[in-house]
């Protein structure tokens, strides 16, 4: 797994920057701040201040993360020890093997698969990237299991995150009917992570399938006797020991947490920036070193 | 009325609607019809329906299904409504300020007097929150983030409750299994709820959450409920399970037994009343009697010269063995021969009951006449209908 030739794709693949880009800039009256805390009032405001704010600030803050590869550091939040520790490697026995689960199988102890923890170390590095790419960009994520035992725990990581969860009966056309079900003018998730893929049945959940139509990016926990072909950034690991979910909740929140504090800062920086150029110098002056340092902080070297 | 119609033509007049749904399932054509049609027939504005709704036709269904009212239209109607009752104080010649809603309905009933049966189709002014059905706001902000952390099950509502319960069920099982590690576990028996409550039923619950659920719903959050109560509760979980509770009123189906009274004599007697199919009997029983019986002044004998009646008048008395032991005065009007007999009959039986233990009772109303003695016979005579010759009896079938 060479991380230089999967770059070129994670850089082109399933980021939709036109519609995050039109939400942030068509803000010209205050929105009003949600319980998750996290809107775009900081920037509507600091839009409102600043109506000629030019749109090479919003480029560079959207655009310099994904100059870095690790832009969030999320490899430090796990080693293939706290993996293994966490039994993420126990799959399932082997009779229940997924035909496309075989490159990421290890191999099979005493007819129990084992997951090889090194492939799912990069994959599970790749999904927290996006996850926080996504979140840093204000996206919506939304959290899907069919598990009632994780089903509380996976609510509380949502909310906590500020993000959506569902982990209830999925109604049929609810991605793909979402204006009849949900209202006519609904937005839709931008990145949905499956800590289970397969439903109460041990059939694939509804959602992959949906999700992959409506063209929205997944990323998903997959145990040895799922599918992993529709989802974009497959995580081969254990969903059904509670250690194992509990860990991947963790990690997704702490990614999630990152993303949204860092964007924050960011834009705390540029309003800073603005006001001390527009007090001292003209507006059209290049944002001075600091932000580029403080930028350039935030990703691994 | 003139003046009604002119000088508050625009407040009032609105708010006036033959009542019940503004939105009926047929589509608001047809409403907005009448409802110009009787604007030009009375003269006056008593009706005018503004709202923002899409008249949909059969061909083009648009993606509004119901009605949405906006917001500015129902505070608009809430102040039209506020106005509107000051000028109904003043028209009734009250006092604006201390006007209640029992007064405008009075106010209304007496203005627009209507004969119609149906009590939800007369002239109605109630405050728009009653009216108009509660609906949802928008549930995303400007950025197009939904407020609630559930909006995509799209039952946000429902689902946020049983997580709540949920929640408090780990919480509560949490506290048990720390106590019992201290060894402070006590096996405490809940006090059993009082039988004058029950839990909410579904459409309650809809209304509570303003969502649709489904029957499985309900019952699985009730199950929840349930199991929760069952478990020794804190104060804060005790007041989340009492929010789901309705009290009810208990009606005691036992049948009040009045104690013996005394006239001026110093006589013990007891006073009864029955009825059959269209006769009413009062009847006092006299204790330490010799057995008269005294219909409307006059001997029973004379007055019930049938045997069969006779026998019905005095078969409580022969079903507790007291033949000749109590005297009889009654009353009776209405009905037929055996009509009035079996009123009497009924009448003593009730009397009866004070003369007579608890269990004589229950013997009375369950033994061996085959109605029970105390039961009132429910058997009226059923109409003629049209068609046939009798409530029963068809006309003569004729092959050709």
């Amino acid at each position: 797994m060479v991380p230089g030739s999967v770059l070129p794709r994670l850089l082109g693949a399933g980021v939709r920057r036109r519609p995050l880009q039109l939400h942030l800039v068509q803000t010209a009256t205050p929105g009003p701040a949600g319980p998750s805390g996290r809107t775009l009032g900081s920037a509507a405001a600091s839009a409102a201040r600043e109506p000629e704010r030019s749109s090479d600030l919003n480029e560079r803050i959207l655009s310099e993360p994904l100059k870095h590869f690790d832009f969030f550091n999320v490899k430090e939040l796990f080693s293939v020890r706290s993996l293994f520790d966490a039994r993420v490697h126990l799959g399932h026995k082997a009779g229940c093997r997924h035909r496309f689960m075989e490159p990421y199988i290890f191999g099979s102890r005493l007819d129990q698969d084992i997951i090889d923890l090194e492939q799912t170390a990069t994959h599970l590095q790749l999904a927290l990237n996006f996850t926080a790419h996504v979140a840093y960009r204000g996206g919506i994520i939304l959290f899907v299991s069919r598990k009632r035992q994780f089903s509380h725990l996976i609510e509380n990581v949502a909310r906590d995150c500020g993000e959506y969860a569902h982990t209830r009966y999925f109604k049929g056309g609810l991605l793909t009917n979402a204006p009849l079900l949900l209202g006519p003018m609904v937005r839709l998730p931008d990145l949905i992570i499956f800590l289970h893929t397969l439903n109460n049945v041990f059939e694939p959940h509804i959602a992959v399938r949906d999700a992959a139509k409506m063209n929205i990016p997944t990323v998903g926990i997959v145990d040895t006797n799922c599918n992993p072909s529709l989802i974009t950034y497959p995580v081969p690991g254990n969903d059904d020991s509670p250690v194992a979910v509990q860990l991947f909740c963790r990690l997704f929140r702490t990614s999630i947490r990152r993303a949204k504090e860092k964007r924050k800062q960011v834009e705390a920086l540029y309003r800073l920036q603005g006001q001390e150029s527009s007090k001292g110098r003209g507006p059209a002056d290049p944002p001075s070193p600091g932000v580029q340092a403080e930028l350039d902080l935030g990703h691994s070297p | 009325m003139a003046a009604f119609g002119v000088s508050c033509g625009a407040a009032a007049s609105y708010r006036l609607f033959l009542g019940g749904r503004v939105s009926f399932a047929r589509g608001q054509g047809l409403w907005k019809a009448a409802a110009a049609k009787l604007q030009r027939s009375l003269g006056c504005q008593i009706l005018r329906l503004r709202h923002t709704t899409v008249v949909t036709t059969r061909k083009n269904v648009t993606a509004l299904r119901r009605e949405t009212y906006t917001v500015d239209f129902i505070k608009k109607q809430i102040e039209e409504f506020n106005i509107g009752k000051r000028h109904l104080a003043n028209m009734m010649g009250e006092d604006p300020e201390t006007f209640t809603q029992e007064d405008i309905d009075r106010a209304i009933a007496y203005l627009f007097p209507s004969g119609l049966f149906e009590k939800r189709a007369r002239p109605v002014m109630k405050h728009p929150e009653e009216i108009f059905p509660k609906q949802r706001a928008i549930q995303w902000g400007e950025d197009g983030r939904p407020f609630h952390f559930l909006f995509y099950t799209g039952k946000q509502s429902y689902y946020s409750l049983m997580h709540g319960a949920y929640g408090k069920l780990l919480d509560v099982e949490n506290r048990q299994d720390q106590l019992r590690a201290k060894g402070l576990f006590s096996e405490k028996t809940k006090a059993k709820d009082p039988i004058g409550s029950r839990w909410l039923i579904k459409e309650e619950l809809e209304e509570m959450l303003v969502e649709k659920l489904s029957d499985q719903d309900y019952a699985q959050f009730i199950r929840l409920l349930e199991r929760l109560s069952a478990l020794p509760c804190d104060e804060a979980e005790e007041e989340f399970v009492g929010r789901f509770r309705r009290s009810v009123t208990i009606q005691s189906k036992k049948q009040l037994i009045e104690p013996v009274q005394y006239d001026e004599k110093g006589m013990a007697f007891s006073t009864g009343r029955g009825n059959r199919k269209t006769a009413k009997a009062e009847v006092a029983v006299y204790d330490h009697g010799s057995g008269k019986i005294e219909v409307n002044g006059v001997d029973y004998l004379l007055y019930f010269p049938v045997t069969q009646d006779r026998e019905q008048l005095m078969f409580p008395f022969h079903f507790l063995d007291r033949l000749g032991q109590h005297d009889v005065t009654c009353t009776v009007s209405g009905g037929g021969r055996a009509a009035q007999a079996g009123a009497i009959r009924l009448a003593t039986a009730r009397a009866l009951c004070s003369f007579v233990s608890e269990d004589q009772v229950e013997w009375m109303r369950q033994g061996a006449s085959s109605a029970g003695l105390l039961t009132a016979d429910p058997r009226v005579r059923e109409r003629k209908k049209p068609g046939q010759e009798g409530a029963r009896r068809k006309f003569t079938w004729k092959k050709r």
